[in-house]
């Protein structure tokens, strides 16, 4: 059978770009930090990974700090700003590697778009006058809700605290000079971009020092010891830069129209599914549908049936049960239980959005007949 | 120099910095990169499953690499993040269940991240004990029963020093620990696939394994943690609770795949690459004090792993040697302080000056050195000590 894969958001289809770059890394041999001229080929690779990425976030290459993936660059960061002491303030929709990297975060709300309310933000600012990390996501994994990071990095500003922007769900999907440009760090991650799982970066700039989580051998300027994984690192960088040139040419805007045909597809044969986060600006590949009555893991399971890859929220927690915190920060109570993530990936086509469109009415249409 | 066989690459003597990943690892973690391509975590859908039954394939190569169980495995990224995740784990864990066990025992010639994760728990309240080594680089089993007591929380040791190759009585350091009702560590990545490893015979709790040394992919590695009794840890970070909530953030299908094929493929070959390689090391280490008499060998020659030769020259300084021999890839020590000047600790931890150090070199042989390479090197190293020493 035809398989659909909609399930980007998990993990993006390898870009071809990546590939590449991460086949001819696999042909080095030598250790990054060894001193002969294969360890020398092996640095190279590494640091034109590094400028690479750079290049493309616009940032110097000696603020790009890399690691084993998003969670790691996540905890990072915020473990790592925490430990001399600094308060935490999270939004309520932050991934779990965010809200559980320290112990005592303190949530501020979000509407029911999902959207961080920036009023409960600057309160709890002003509520305490200490050094503070303010942990915003550019857009979020389930909902893909854009957040206002401009707007929280003003207020970070005026408050003197830092701003942690988790931007995993970014590359090739929205702009990415506005999130750099409010964050004091910024995560990365490989696979969610195109590239191989196994690397991340955290671009760390100005004048801030996390506390390395991983100690030994120095490399990372000390903020992330281990051998580097060449071949994940330079399909991470090539994976970024491909997924950005992808969406100034038109690819994130395909995405959009895609997703476009499916809500109004749904809108005439479906009518009962509901389209969460709808009033707030989305990632153009992401949609959050619930259907009224139908448990989220029995329609993803239909749909797997079916043919079409879609899950009920984070891949990390999909194979437990239990309800999205996300979703439920939002207030939707029972209708947490019931919606189901599509997140498109760089390689979806018209005729992708179209057998999800059939499978999704099929299945909605057995369900009402159960139902009845 | 004309009398060298031509070449059309460098001979690579430096397999403990890193191994070539073995084309048969290659070829079984291609297609998880690319066709593949789902989350291992993506429970929901098929490819997510697909590629969650490689990752379970894979865990069961690498227990059975060491004689564990499945589920007693934990993929991290690397062995640095396993010996971080170990110690501090293991210290964290104690510490908030109110265990009045405190000293964490190691020996001077670990791993650069065994010494520094020690070490930062001395500002969390635990006291970093570290043991000198004997001469031949193995630690006296009296001199770690009198550091180790009721007091001590976990004993960390190697079981092969990646610098000078030495093998450590693991079972005999165990059992010291066991006594002690201590934990027991070992930072076995330089060991793992290279001799035999059985946690139930070494009575290990904790070990951990590195991809990229036996011929895997940088990027992954493995803690392996006792279940029975059962080693408890606080993990390094958290997040999407993978791994049993020990190791968050998405498994590298493809890495992991990789590290199970690389743990197989060690598993079956172990025995008569281990032999290949010991004749191979020989014929090197004879070579060389036939042409250049008055070299040293460091660290025990008997308790050693096969691929491994740590030679200090009478008259020639490494940096001297490793100039003169452009096509030959060998180091002064571990890769991530290559690049430092200062002398090797692990060479001074056995007593050697540090003048004498300045005349050493790592020679490691792995599963695609040749005769022949051992052979341009016996005779690239001889010329340029010779040269070398006659400008002296």
């Amino acid at each position: 059978m035809r398989r659909t894969y909609l399930d980007a958001n998990a993990s993006e289809p390898l870009r071809p770009e990546a590939r590449a770059a991460l086949t001819a890394a696999l042909g080095l041999l030598g250790n990054p930090s060894s001193v002969h001229r294969e360890g020398r080929a092996a640095r190279r690779c590494l640091e034109d990974a590094r400028e690479r990425l750079a290049g493309t976030l616009g940032v110097r290459p000696e603020a790009v700090v890399l690691t084993a993936g998003g969670t790691e660059a996540n905890a990072l960061a915020v473990a790592g700003l925490a430990a001399g002491g600094r308060r935490v303030l999270v939004s309520a929709t932050e991934h779990d590697c965010v809200r559980r990297a320290v112990a005592g975060a303190v949530t501020v709300p979000v509407d029911g778009n999902g959207v961080v309310s920036l009023a409960a933000l600057g309160e709890a600012l002003a509520d305490d006058p200490g050094p503070a990390l303010v942990c915003l996501m550019l857009a979020n994994n389930e909902t893909g809700t854009v957040q206002p990071v401009t707007e929280a990095a003003v207020l970070c500003r005026r408050f003197g605290a830092l701003l942690h922007v988790d931007a995993v769900q970014g590359p090739g999907r929205l702009p990415l000079d506005e999130a750099v440009a409010a964050a004091d760090t910024l995560a990365l991650s490989g696979h969610k971009a195109g590239g191989p799982k196994g690397a991340g970066a955290l671009v760390v700039q100005g004048d801030v020092h996390p506390l390395a989580l991983i100690r030994g051998g120095g490399q990372e300027r000390g903020l992330r010891a281990g051998t580097e994984p060449l071949p994940a690192i330079a399909g991470l960088a090539a994976a970024v830069e491909a997924a950005e040139a992808w969406r100034r040419d038109g690819g994130a805007e395909r995405l959009g129209a895609l997703k476009a045909r499916i809500v109004a597809g749904l809108g005439a044969a479906v009518p009962a599914a509901r389209v969460l986060s709808a009033a707030a600006e989305t990632l153009p590949n992401t949609l959050c549908l619930a259907l009224p009555g139908a448990a989220a893991a029995t329609q993803v399971m239909a749909l797997d049936l079916a043919g079409v890859a879609v899950s009920a929220g984070a891949a990390c927690s999909s194979g437990k049960v239990g309800r999205s915190h996300v979703l439920e920060a939002m207030g939707l109570g029972a209708v947490a239980g019931e919606a189901i993530r599509v997140s498109l990936p760089w390689t979806a086509t018209e005729a992708d959005a179209d057998a999800f469109l059939a499978a999704y009415a099929a299945m909605a249409a057995r369900l009402a007949r159960h139902a009845a | 120099m004309n009398a060298m066989p031509p070449r059309n690459r460098p001979v690579y003597l430096d397999n403990q910095a890193t191994t070539p990943c073995d084309p048969r690892v290659l070829e079984a973690m291609l297609p998880w990169f690319t066709e593949r391509f789902g989350n291992p975590h993506s429970a929901e859908h098929r490819m997510g499953q697909e590629a969650e039954a490689a990752v379970e394939a894979a865990r069961a190569a690498v227990a059975s690499l060491i004689g564990a169980e499945a589920r007693e495995i934990v993929l991290t990224s690397g062995a640095t993040e396993s010996n971080n995740l170990a110690i501090k784990g293991a210290a964290r864990f104690a510490a908030a269940h109110a265990s009045p066990r405190r000293r964490i025992v190691t020996v001077a010639t670990e791993h650069k991240c065994v010494l520094e994760s020690v070490a930062d728990l001395a500002a969390e309240g635990f006291e970093p004990v570290v043991l000198p080594v004997r001469p031949d680089g193995l630690l006296d089993p009296d001199v770690l029963a009198a550091a180790v007591d009721e007091r001590t929380l976990l004993v960390s040791v190697m079981a092969v020093n990646n610098e000078i190759g030495v093998v450590q009585d693991l079972a005999a350091i165990g059992a010291v620990a066991k006594a002690a009702g201590a934990l027991f560590h070992t930072d076995a990545a330089q060991a793992a696939g290279k001799i035999p490893l059985d946690v139930a015979a070494l009575g290990v709790d904790l070990l951990s394994i590195s991809g990229h040394k036996l011929y895997g992919p940088k990027g992954v590695g493995a803690l392996y943690v006792r279940r029975r009794p059962r080693a408890r840890l606080v993990p390094l970070f958290s997040g999407g609770g993978q791994e049993r909530g020990m190791r968050s953030g998405t498994l590298p299908a493809p890495l992991v795949v990789g590290l199970g094929e690389a743990c197989r493929i060690a598993a079956a070959e172990m025995e008569g690459e281990g032999l290949r390689l010991a004749r191979l090391r020989d014929r090197l280490h004879e070579g060389l004090a036939r042409a250049i008499p008055g070299i040293v060998l460091n660290g025990s020659a008997v308790a050693r792993i096969p691929g491994n030769l740590n030679l200090t020259f009478p008259a020639a300084t490494a940096e001297a040697l490793m100039r003169a021999c452009p096509d030959l890839c060998v180091s002064t020590g571990s890769a991530c302080s290559s690049a430092a000047v200062e002398p090797s600790y692990v060479l001074t931890a056995l007593g050697l000056p540090a003048e004498a150090a300045s005349r050493t070199l790592r020679l490691g042989l792995g599963r695609f050195t040749s005769e022949a390479d051992v052979d341009y090197a016996v005779a690239a190293l001889a010329a340029a000590h010779e040269a070398t020493a006659a400008r002296a």
